[in-house]
């Protein structure tokens, strides 16, 4: 149970178009990742609105092809 | 409403602290919720801690209630605070204390 740094940035970008994104694979198992990132999506949210909203980019993947996502959100001015 | 949802309710309303993780507070079997549990120590916060590898229902259970797909998770009065990442930012900032604080937890000074 695995995913490529690419193919989570690519559903992270899906749902936060504007974002800077960063991808790090902390193991180099593809299964723990961290993700910083800044959108404007996330002004106003708080830190657990703004995970939520990731969260529901990942359409249920996490737990499940992604074991382990440390995030970092943050809202771009 | 699903058993194992009215069991996480009840708890979550039962206790002013709640830690829904991986293992015991003596014995964490997760990295990530060793982190809260080291966390709250350190605070000297008095919590309830759940064992969701101890049932099955509860470990789905907690995902679905609090939107949140991972574990651990943590609740102060009733209200879901977050996750590792969340809970060692908000340890980090002194957030995590103010809020503590503000909701009447008691904390080892």
């Amino acid at each position: 149970m695995a995913m490529s740094a690419e193919a989570l940035e690519a559903l992270l970008r899906a749902a936060f178009a504007d974002a800077d994104i960063q991808i790090k694979d902390l193991t180099g198992n593809g299964d723990h990742y961290k993700a910083i990132i800044k959108s404007c999506a996330f002004s106003g949210k708080s830190r657990v609105a703004q995970h939520q909203m990731v969260y529901a980019a990942l359409q249920g993947k996490m737990g499940g092809e992604l074991h382990a996502l440390a995030l970092e959100t943050s809202a771009k001015p | 409403m699903s058993d194992a949802l009215e069991a996480i309710r009840n708890t979550v309303a039962g206790h002013d602290v709640v830690l829904f993780m991986k293992g015991t507070a003596d014995r964490p079997q997760c990295g990530f919720s060793n982190m809260v549990v080291q966390i709250l120590d350190h605070m000297g916060v008095d919590y309830f801690d759940v064992n969701v590898l101890a049932d099955e229902n509860i470990r789905q259970g907690v995902k679905e209630f609090a939107s949140w797909p991972t574990i651990p998770q943590l609740y102060v009065k009733g209200e879901f605070v977050g996750g590792c990442d969340i809970v060692r930012e908000m340890f980090q900032t002194g957030e995590l204390k103010t809020l503590l604080q503000d909701k009447g937890v008691a904390l080892a000074a």
